[in-house]
């Protein structure tokens, strides 16, 4: 056996470890993603060899812990791909401000750069008192983060641009306090956000939603997970309610084509048949 | 040696000044190249592939296109990396695989992503070129490359117009080759050979 043998054997054990202690199975992710985030991790940690992660991810929740959320960590911001925020002023909101009450499912809101900027949107387009924002995600760390609202001041000039070409009517700084090396996201924004632990390998779905916002977090899982996730999706959403996935996000699924049809091939914007 | 090795792929990388190289290279190379040709550019993450493609396309016969998540790699093609998602080579499958993780040295898409995915998923079955540029992305993953058995070549940094990042590559560890642009189309033609001549 060589060492690249070697190494996939420790992955596989190490992930069957993961999967039998804590129920998360990582065999659904892409694998090349995930090996690139055990390196980082092992790296960080100072450890050697993949086995020798697996006593610890055995014995200490801890470790498990903080492994999950440095699979996660800081790899959102605000208006990601403005174009889109764009389309869904456009395309979106003329449909949702038809109904008394909205609700939307943001998964996998990460440290929820992207839910504030949603919620901005919302604002400005005079929707935001009429909305329910359940924002998840299965990493209760980022979700804290999310919770607080607080992001160093150095992306606000990257995050000012992209609300710029998202078609923002204000100034992004009506948004946010500065406070020396951070921003504190205003409270009005949080309003109508309820941040949750859900977990996209397994949780059950929620109710009646007329908009699901799931955006880079598919295009780290395997083609049956996938699938799953958009059975779970499809049975959350009202009837003609909205799926709003990444720009860069496969498409060719069949659970997709049967559920919905497409409002936006370029953005990446269904609605529930 | 394996003299008879059947390459399986081709990658490269570069940042500023590797566009000029990558379209002498095309228009080298046939539009039968019998290898998948795999390119992370540095670009500015709001721009577009469109023009480069145009550009590229105009310049040989090889099919080039924007790289695309869970895209079957394919021979006689050359895949660019889109603005801000990392690509990487999923083992096994050898599907393309895009993702959204933070930057690596201070890129994304980043070479060093490319490469030591790459790395992983072909072994010695692969050829990992590294173009002109201002960083040291990719010096890591084509040293990556070379432990794994592949063969690693640097475009000669006298011929580069920024010739910090084929300079990083040859001080991170041996390479194989360091040629100017025009031999290295020729190198590969050798190292695969089945395509007929552009
Ligand atoms: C790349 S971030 C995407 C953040 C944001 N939507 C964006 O596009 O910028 C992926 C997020 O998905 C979450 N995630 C990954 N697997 C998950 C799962 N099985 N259930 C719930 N969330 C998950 C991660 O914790 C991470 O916060």
């Amino acid at each position: 056996m060589n060492n690249k043998e070697l190494e996939q054997v420790e992955i596989e054990v190490l992930i069957d470890s993961i999967r039998r202690r804590y129920g998360f199975d990582f065999s659904n992710y892409s694998q090349a993603s995930f090996k690139r985030r055990l390196q980082h991790y092992l790296k960080l940690k100072n450890i050697n060899r993949i086995s020798d992660l697996i006593p610890a991810m055995l014995h200490d929740p801890a470790t498990f812990k903080t492994f999950l959320f440095n699979l996660s960590i800081p790899v959102t911001e605000m208006f990601r791909d403005p174009q889109a925020f764009q389309v869904v002023r456009q395309k979106v909101v003329p449909m949702l401000s038809t109904y008394p009450s909205i609700k939307i499912w943001h998964a996998g809101c990460a440290s929820g750069e992207e839910v504030y900027a949603l919620a901005i949107v919302l604002v400005e387009e005079g929707l935001y008192d009429r909305c329910q924002i359940y924002a998840t995600d299965f990493n209760d760390q980022v979700l804290k983060m999310a919770e607080e609202g607080i992001y160093p001041t150095e992306r606000i000039k990257e995050y000012t641009l992209n609300y710029q070409k998202a078609g923002g009517k204000r100034s992004l700084s009506d948004y946010y306090l500065s406070r020396y090396e951070a921003v504190i996201m205003n409270s009005a924004l949080r309003k109508r956000i309820v941040f949750a632990n859900h977990n996209l390998m397994g949780d059950a779905s929620f109710g009646e939603m007329q908009l699901i916002v799931c955006r880079n977090v598919l295009i780290y899982f395997n083609q049956s997970l996938k699938e799953e996730v958009l059975q779970v999706f499809a049975e959350s959403l009202a009837p003609r309610g909205y799926l709003w996935l990444g720009t860069k996000e496969d498409v060719g699924l069949p659970g997709l084509r049967n559920e919905f049809k497409t409002i936006d091939s370029r953005q990446k914007i269904f609605q529930k048949k | 040696m394996h003299k008879w090795r059947k390459f399986e792929a081709v990658v490269i990388g570069g940042s500023s000044g590797a566009i000029d190289a990558i379209r002498t290279l095309v228009s080298h190379l046939p539009g039968e190249f019998p290898v998948p040709v795999i390119c992370v550019l540095h670009l500015h993450p709001h721009s577009q592939n469109e023009s480069m493609i145009q550009l590229l396309s105009g310049h040989g016969s090889l099919k080039v296109l924007e790289a695309e998540h869970r895209m079957q790699i394919k021979a006689g093609r050359m895949y660019l990396a889109p603005p801000n998602y990392h690509l990487l080579v999923e083992p096994g499958e050898l599907t393309l695989s895009l993702n959204v993780d933070e930057k690596v040295n201070m890129s994304r898409p980043s070479i060093d992503v490319l490469f030591e995915s790459a790395a992983d998923a072909y072994g010695d079955r692969l050829i990992g070129i590294m173009l002109s540029g201002a960083s040291h992305d990719g010096a890591a993953g084509l040293q990556r490359i070379k432990e794994q058995g592949g063969i690693t070549i640097v475009q000669d940094p006298e011929t580069a117009q920024a010739p910090i990042m084929p300079k990083a590559a040859m001080v991170a560890g041996r390479v194989d080759f360091v040629l100017p642009v025009a031999e290295i189309a020729e190198l590969l033609l050798l190292k695969c050979p089945g395509g007929k001549k552009a």
